[in-house]
């Protein structure tokens, strides 16, 4: 029996192996693969992916071939266990990057051949996109893109005869050839069509990660409290509203069932206009992905901004989700009274309390009502003063007991925004009084470089609104009463007395980085994530086309590609004429001395056909003599003809007139 | 080839005569220009773009701009390499072409000079003979390519059809044109296995006899039986023992009078198969020959170029 080796699949004889130099840049790109994907990928499966591709690394170099089946074949399914057992699926954009990732290095095993190298980077292009689905911010952008290099520096490689001299020699071409490739991407970039809807369904990114939530209870906003990225970008007409009256409403919430809220019922009413306010403040709210409908807005929104609706609870719903950076157009007032008259229907949902709940929360309660009466701003007071004398802010809230209510006011009395405007709410409804909860964000950064306002999702914020008799809903912040710092100098302010670490990030210079770096990626996030079919549809207004239709913008982009395939094309054909300045000149003379009849015949020297010119043109004689001893000076005396001489004769050449002899 | 393709070659053959360069041979120098160059994507190119294809498709899908920037700047570098590949061979000219001596049935070795007078031209590669070569032109210089074409008979032979192409830089696009030099390569005939000896007219028998004017190679001591004459008497004068003029003189041999019609019931080929036999025996052995032929005469004489004369002549015979 002749030796029978299981192979996975064939290899072609025609098929040229894989030279050191290529096998080496596609160990490269297939590490930058993984590094890009280092970012969501288990951080077991990077190391365990990493170690495969070092191994074959050095089994290679060390002139070994394809591993055996005995070694593919176990691991494919490993991997194939590893990642079902993560994820529980093979589906979907993590489980699915996975495997691509991993079969990828995998393949590295069996790359002996060309083709093996070529499948292997067409399909490290394609998990470099996917990179991209889970982070497309400008830094990830970058990484990614520079990917690209050792990939094509690869494919180079295959069809380099002689390797280069280094590594550094075989990026530095294909570095070349992509900025050559720039004009041409980033007009397809601004021109190709974008889809206004998408042909199937976009993946849905996890809620966890996308800033408020429509419900609350306490706990749930730790995540946000420790995350540090953008939520909105806020520019104002005028000046900035100070830091205590930066208050960014996104959700009301009426209906509370003992452990979270959540928003009430839906009233087709309008929203109570200001029976009195302040100045007004026009801002722009730039707006990340929420993958939601509800737009924080600056308290008090004076009217639905376009595209947008205002419920009679003053949340504004936008008229999509807001799945990429959305700006809105506000006006707002901080400073207001709402007209005083609320309905018998809004009065009883606003104060429904569930049963069973805080019972000695409700004997508080009534203890005050009691006490003070209709007075509800001094209800509302000895409640704040109870939060004031007894209760402290904290980022690390004990677990709360069954009831939470009484567990937080009697138990562990520490928490965060949440926790306050939760028990807040809960015992101005027990004291008889209508109050809701809102969520939102409150503070922000000023970025006094590009004058806007950072709001982060770490300045997700809680408060409690109370409908006080002839004064309308108005703002309580218990949290403010607790932790003034919060409210007057941010959440960051408010964290510092518990274990904020980040004295060196509060460095002046440091500081003046970040501004600045907010503002390149606040110009990637509007100007490149955030360019979609409107935004295209409005590129040719300063061309005078209000709305670019699908079918014009492909025009354009064909007719724009023409044009650089031509500007292209002349470059390819381009081929610099042989000779130097002389005999530019002579050629010119030449084609002169052509349009009188007096052609330059093959193999005719310069000084024979000047004389023969000269005897055919006996007006002009002289000045061709002149012209045949300064070329023949010029070209023969020197070993280079010197510069001046060279620019003597293109002069005399250009004075030249051939005039035809008249016979 | 299946009958339809045959058809649609031999339309494109008609049709396009630069894309296959069948309809004649043409004069070196041969510089390649834009009308006789084309590109197509390879293989690989093609998967290449329906890969591009599917990312372009779910970056639009997904609405992921940064997606959409990786496959616009990739599927920009592919598309600009098109033009890399046209510039590599783009003012390549087509030198010398120099051929070796062969017999019909051995293979001749053929020298291209390929030139470049710009740039440096990386991995052009040559199709010719069923084998490609691949080299790099330097800037402003030239680089000669050498296979060997098998023979098969005497005579002019045509250097095959060559292709010159190259799929510089990523693969992704083959750049070629069609090269048919004007230029044959004489291939000698093949001479006869085994056959008898020319005729020699019996010469004189005095062989091994030094010729007078013959100069003495050497002087070696006496051995007993040099004939006297040898010895050099006035040398030994003033030595101790005799010396004697070692005169190496090889044996002469006679010259060859080679005659085409001296050779009787045999074919014309016979006859030229023969003679070239004859000749190669005549130099290898150092002899002079001459050579007649029906309408030609090579009078005695020895030597490379005698021998080329003679080898050419009966090539040529038709």
């Amino acid at each position: 029996m002749t030796g029978f080796r299981p192979s996975l699949r064939r290899t072609p004889t025609t098929d040229p192996a894989l030279g050191k130099r290529a096998f080496d840049l596609l160990c490269i790109t297939m590490a930058f693969v993984l590094l890009v994907h280092a970012a969501h990928l288990p951080p077991w499966l990077t190391g365990a992916l990493a170690v495969v591709l070092a191994a074959r690394w050095r089994q290679r170099r060390r002139g070994g071939r394809n591993a055996p089946a005995w070694i593919k074949l176990p691991l494919i399914g490993l991997l194939l266990g590893a990642v079902v057992m993560q994820n529980g699926t093979l589906f979907g954009r993590e489980p699915g990057s996975a495997f691509a990732v991993g079969l990828l290095v995998l393949k590295l095993l069996e790359s002996e051949h060309r083709r093996d190298a070529r499948v292997g980077i067409a399909f490290a292009c394609f998990a470099l996109m996917s990179a991209l689905l889970f982070d497309q911010g400008l830094v990830a952008s970058f990484f990614v893109c520079l990917g690209i290099v050792p990939a094509l520096a690869t494919l180079r490689s295959l069809e380099e005869i002689e390797p280069g001299t280094s590594l550094a020699s075989e990026f530095k071409p294909v570095l070349l050839a992509l900025l050559a490739a720039v004009p041409l991407s980033l007009f397809a970039f601004l021109f190709v069509p974008r889809l206004s809807t998408p042909l199937w369904g976009a993946p849905q990114n996890a809620a966890s990660t996308t800033g408020l939530s429509n419900r609350l209870a306490p706990g749930d906003m730790m995540e946000l409290m420790t995350d540090d990225t953008p939520a909105l970008r806020v520019t104002f007409a005028g000046p900035p509203p100070a830091n205590a009256d930066r208050y960014f409403r996104a959700f009301t919430m009426q209906w509370f069932d003992g452990k979270a809220w959540a928003p009430g019922f839906r009233s087709a009413r309008r929203p109570p206009a200001p029976a009195e306010y302040g100045t007004q403040t026009v801002y722009e709210v730039s707006v990340e992905p929420t993958h939601d409908r509800v737009v924080p807005m600056l308290d008090l929104p004076m009217a639905a901004p376009p595209d947008t609706t205002m419920r009679a609870d003053h949340t504004v719903l936008a008229q999509k989700r807001i799945d990429e950076v959305t700006s809105f157009q506000g006006l707002a007032a901080t400073r207001y009274r709402l007209e005083a008259t609320l309905d018998d229907d809004v009065r009883r949902e606003n104060l429904l309390l569930p049963a069973g709940v805080g019972p000695r929360a409700r004997a508080l309660a009534s203890s005050w009502a009691q006490r003070f009466g209709n007075d509800s701003a001094a209800i509302a007071g000895a409640a704040l003063a109870m939060f004031h004398a007894d209760f402290s802010y904290t980022l690390a809230a004990p677990p709360l007991g069954r009831d939470r209510i009484d567990d937080f006011l009697f138990g562990t009395r520490e928490g965060y925004c949440e926790h306050f405007a939760s028990t807040f709410t809960f015992l101005m409804r027990a004291a008889g009084l209508p109050a809701r909860v809102v969520t939102g964000y409150q503070g922000g950064y000023w970025n006094a470089n590009a004058r806007y306002l950072l709001v982060r999702r770490s300045d997700a914020h809680a408060w409690s609104e109370v409908w006080l008799e002839g004064r309308g809903w108005v703002r309580f912040d218990p949290t403010a009463a607790v932790r003034p710092e919060r409210v007057q100098l941010g959440a960051a302010a408010a964290n510092a007395g518990h274990g904020g670490d980040d004295g060196l990030f509060d460095m002046a210079w440091v500081r003046n980085l970040r501004d600045r770096w907010d503002v390149v990626n606040q110009w990637w996030n509007r100007g490149v994530i955030g360019f979609d079919a409107l935004r295209q549809q409005g590129l040719l207004q300063p061309f005078g086309i209000a709305r670019a239709e699908a079918s014009e913008l492909v025009a354009i982009f064909a007719v724009g590609c023409a044009l650089l395939v031509a500007v292209a094309l002349g470059w390819a054909l381009f081929q610099p004429r042989e000779g130097d300045g002389l005999d530019a000149s002579m050629r010119r003379l030449q084609r002169k001395l052509a349009r009188v009849g007096v052609v330059r015949r093959t193999g005719e020297g310069p000084k024979h056909f000047l004389a023969r010119a000269a005897r055919a043109l006996p007006g002009q004689r002289n000045a061709l003599e002149r012209l045949g001893e300064l070329y023949l000076r010029s070209r023969y005396g020197h070993d280079e003809p010197p510069p001046e001489s060279v620019i003597r004769f293109r002069r005399e050449v250009k004075e030249f007139k051939a005039r035809r002899v008249v016979k | 080839m299946p009958p339809h393709v045959q058809r649609l070659v031999a339309w494109a053959e008609r049709r396009l005569p630069s894309l296959t360069r069948l309809r004649q041979a043409e004069p070196l120098p041969i510089l390649l220009h834009r009308r006789r160059i084309y590109i197509v994507p390879t293989g690989f190119g093609m998967g290449f773009s329906v890969l591009l294809a599917v990312m372009l498709v779910g970056a639009l899908n997904y609405a992921n701009n940064a997606a959409l920037m990786l496959t616009c700047l990739l599927g920009a570098a592919a598309s600009g390499s098109m033009l890399v590949a046209f510039r590599v061979l783009n003012g390549l000219t087509i030198g010398g072409v120099r051929a070796g001596t062969a017999r019909a049935g051995e293979s001749v070795r053929v020298s291209i000079d390929v030139a470049a007078s710009q740039r440096e031209r990386m991995a052009v590669r040559l199709d010719v003979a069923g084998r490609e070569f691949a080299f790099v032109v330097p800037d402003g210089g030239t680089t000669t390519v050498e296979f060997e074409l098998p023979t098969e008979f005497r005579g002019w032979l045509a250097l095959p059809r060559m292709r010159l192409h190259s799929r510089w830089p990523f693969g992704l696009f083959r750049a070629w044109s069609w090269l048919h030099p004007d230029r044959n390569v004489l291939v000698y005939p093949r001479p006869e296995a085994l056959g008898p000896k020319p005729f020699e007219p019996s010469g004189d028998t005095d062989r091994g006899r030094p010729r007078p004017g013959d100069e003495p190679a050497a002087l070696r001591e006496y051995r007993a039986g040099d004939p006297r004459r040898q010895i050099a008497w006035k040398l030994s004068a003033r030595h101790h023992g005799l010396l004697v003029k070692d005169l190496e003189q090889p044996a002469p041999q006679e010259d060859w009078r080679l005659d085409w019609d001296g050779m009787h019931g045999l074919d014309d080929e016979s006859r030229i198969a023969r003679l070239t036999r004859w000749i190669d025996e005549a130099r290898e052995a150092g002899r002079r020959w001459s050579l007649r032929l029906p309408d030609a005469y090579f009078d005695v004489a020895q030597g490379d170029e005698h021998y080329h004369r003679c080898m050419t002549a009966l090539a040529l015979r038709p």
